[in-house]
């Protein structure tokens, strides 16, 4: 019997409520034990782990990456995202259906699982397409898609503009079981805008996108979202509306979840100034007073999850005219040291923030493991909260550099990422 | 004298001091213009690449020939004749063009911060000359150098900007400069011309043309700009004519030795009547003039003398 102990971290899991000094013993890639240190789990034929002074969590979960294999192998592959992922403390990422072909059926399915086999080991949950082609005029094959194993369905950048379309959509993921996750933006509002409308944007010379293009669709949303009683997911939440759209819906019980990432609770338009493409991103950075209505959401629970929205570009669409570079920046290995920042801050508990990057995503992707249990596959993260570091993009293992972070001094870091009981990342 | 940095790419970047020195410096050098024979040695053995990614007659012209009576060797390049129609991009164009060692960059371009973006990778000096909606310096520049020839002054003037403030460099160039010499600016147009946070600019804004008018000293109008139209933004020409337009009329508000101005091209009849745009307080072919001068100044400035 393969065993692996993990000695003397101190285990946190929001699922369970542990917190405390403890061991782990893994088996066979399961979790036997969970106990105190003077426990029965010591066992001297095990590989042992020291945790000591680390902290130990489930395993990471990123609902919302990019990886860009099939078609744009030359940005990520789904080899490339998985290393990545690993370094960054991710047991597990969702890849969205935006590749070149479309992940809108079965076999660009298996394809992508395909290859995350061959990879490092972190589990790849792909994310299927809502329409065909995303071109938001009929819905995929949801059936077909879930069998090769999808677990969500999402038009991604491509906002569903056409309403009934997205009402189907919900009621026929429904049926199989699959969340929706929903890019919320009309697409008449944001026009050519190029960043958040408002003073920088008039001071630089670019259009604007209006912060009413993302909270219109999520008001209809959240409508659409009531009618059908089907569980829907907004990504990457930036908008102070929003925000309060989101809170105001949950409190009437709707099967809603959002998420929002790094670079929203980071970083604010200013970051635009000097015209870096690197903080081109959809959607745009906002201003100060979106930021903090991302914390407050953060804080209150209106926003279940910390997702980093990876999404990987070249030199070839970045270094360009602003106006012509690609939305999208990296996050999978600055994710977890930004999201930090939020604890030292006093914004989130450590226990919130984990539940927030691990255990809500999988609770609302309705995985069958949640948390640090007995028989639950060890899928952990250890994490050195005291670790300092210097962001350096050249050193990342996304095949990409486009970051707006190069260079920021960060606290904190997974130095191990344990999938099914498999060591994927170790840098203790 | 001459001015301690590689590029001109905006306003907000030149001091007081250095909007001055280049004011003084065009005076003196517009002299050259009328001069039967138009040249001087003062650029010989530079050269300076006119890249001019963006359709423009006045600009490029005026560009050209100052560069051409400061003896300077020119070449010129749009986007139509440059290898960019073959899918190179801009910063590989320019990287080229580097390696033959230019002087200077003159570079228009439709996306807002391309010239920042090509100071940054280039040892030549980059002259914006113009930029997307963002900046047209030396068309401020050559406004400021009109008023001022013309008023004595530009500090305390009242100047009135209407049009379309949202789509325009000349616009938010001009209110930079102004402001910064001290004249007060006055921004008007339909609400949908108005860009969010325009104010923090530091100047007031009004939906009403006549407001704007009333007791202004010179008068900027506005092209509408209609290459760069999103739909929506007023109902007609007819309309906009009617209720933004700069007409003899309205005119009647404004103090007795109003100047007009305009950045061209022109759209007669509509943001200005014609009997206004060739009328006494219309100042709009100094301007051009004047454009030389300044062009001049700025390439005397960056390139006279050992760098």
């Amino acid at each position: 019997m393969k065993q692996t102990l993990i000695k003397g971290g101190r285990v946190l899991d929001p699922e369970t409520g542990i917190d405390g000094v403890m061991d782990i013993l893994i088996e066979n890639g399961k979790i036997a034990e969970i106990g105190n240190e003077k426990s029965k789990i010591q066992n001297p034929k095990s590989k042992i782990i020291d945790a000591s002074g680390k902290l130990v969590t489930p395993g990471l979960i990123d609902i919302h990456t990019h990886l860009r294999e099939p078609g744009h192998e030359y940005k990520e592959t789904v080899e490339s995202g998985c290393l990545a992922a690993a370094h960054g403390g991710f047991t597990a990422i969702c890849c969205m259906p935006n590749t070149e072909p479309v992940n809108d059926n079965q076999s660009v399915t298996d394809y992508i699982l395909r290859k995350a086999n061959m990879a490092v080991g972190v589990r790849v949950y792909p994310v299927g397409a809502i329409s065909q082609g995303l071109r938001g005029e009929s819905l995929a094959e949801y059936g077909e898609m879930k069998s090769a194993g999808v677990v969500a369905v999402s038009d991604d950048g491509n906002p569903v503009m056409n309403a009934q379309l997205m009402r189907r959509a919900l009621e026929y993921a429904k049926g199989f079981g699959l969340l929706v996750i929903s890019h919320c933006e009309d697409r008449n509002l944001t026009a050519n805008g190029a960043m958040n409308e408002g003073a920088t944007a008039t001071r630089l010379g670019l259009a604007g996108i209006p912060n009413a293009a993302e909270t219109v669709m999520v008001a209809r949303d959240i409508a659409l979202c009531e009618l059908t009683d089907a569980p829907l997911h907004i990504a990457h939440v930036s908008a102070e509306g929003s925000v309060r759209l989101i809170r105001d819906a949950k409190a009437r019980g709707l099967q809603l979840t959002a998420e929002t990432a790094p670079h929203y609770f980071s970083l604010t338009e200013e970051a635009v100034m000097n015209y870096d493409t690197n903080a081109k991103v959809y959607p745009p950075l906002r201003t100060d007073r979106d930021r903090d209505a991302v914390w407050q959401g953060l804080r209150d629970g209106t926003i279940d999850v910390i997702a980093s929205d990876h999404a990987p570009h070249s030199s070839v669409e970045k270094d360009l005219e602003f106006d012509a570079a690609a939305n999208g920046l990296i996050g999978m290995e600055t994710s977890l040291p930004l999201s930090l920042k939020l604890v030292e801050m006093g914004l989130l508990s450590l226990k919130d923030l984990i539940a927030k990057m691990s255990t809500n995503p999988a609770r609302i992707l309705e995985l069958d493991y949640v948390g640090l249990k007995r028989g639950n596959p060890a899928d952990l993260t250890i994490i050195d909260l005291e670790k300092k570091f210097t962001v350096d993009a050249n050193t990342f293992c996304s095949k990409s550099r486009n970051t707006p972070f190069n260079g920021w001094e960060l606290k904190g870091k997974a130095v191990l990422t344990m999938v099914r009981g498999k060591i994927v990342f170790d840098d203790r | 004298m001459k001015i301690e940095k590689k590029d001109i790419l905006d306003i907000e970047s030149l001091s007081t001091e250095e909007i001055e020195l280049i004011l003084d410096t065009a005076d003196s050098l517009k002299e050259i213009s009328t001069r039967p024979i138009k040249k001087v040695p003062t650029l010989r053995g530079k050269t300076i690449v006119h890249f001019f990614h963006e359709s423009s007659t006045r600009t490029r012209t005026s560009f050209e020939i100052a560069a051409k009576r400061l003896s300077a060797d020119t070449v010129s390049i749009s986007a139509s004749t440059s290898s960019i129609v073959k899918g190179e991009t801009l910063a590989d164009t320019v990287r080229n063009l580097e390696a033959m060692n230019p002087d200077a960059i003159i570079l228009r371009h439709s996306a807002s911060g391309a010239p920042h973006m090509l100071a940054r990778l280039v040892r030549s000096s980059v002259i914006n000359a113009g930029d997307g909606m963002h900046a047209h310096p030396t068309q401020a520049l050559l406004d400021m150098m009109t008023v001022r020839e013309k008023k004595g002054r530009l500090h305390g003037l009242s100047v009135a900007i209407i049009g379309d403030i949202a789509h325009s460099r000349v616009a938010r160039s001009n209110t930079v400069g102004f402001l910064k010499m001290g004249a007060h600016v006055i921004l008007a147009g339909p609400p949908t011309m108005i860009p969010q946070g325009i104010e923090v600019l530091g100047a007031p804004v009004t939906y009403y043309v006549e407001e704007a008018i009333k007791n202004a000293d010179v008068i900027i109008m506005l092209r509408i700009q209609k290459e760069r139209q999103q739909p929506f933004l007023f109902p007609s020409e007819r309309e906009y004519a009617s209720y933004y337009g700069l007409t003899t009329e309205n005119l009647a508000a404004a103090r007795d030795d109003v100047l007009i101005m305009h950045p061209g091209p022109i759209n007669r009849g509509v943001e200005i009547a014609p009997e206004v745009a060739d009328g006494p307080y219309s100042v709009i072919l100094d301007q051009v003039a004047n454009g030389v001068a300044i062009r001049m100044a700025l390439l005397y400035l960056l390139l006279g003398g050992p760098r």
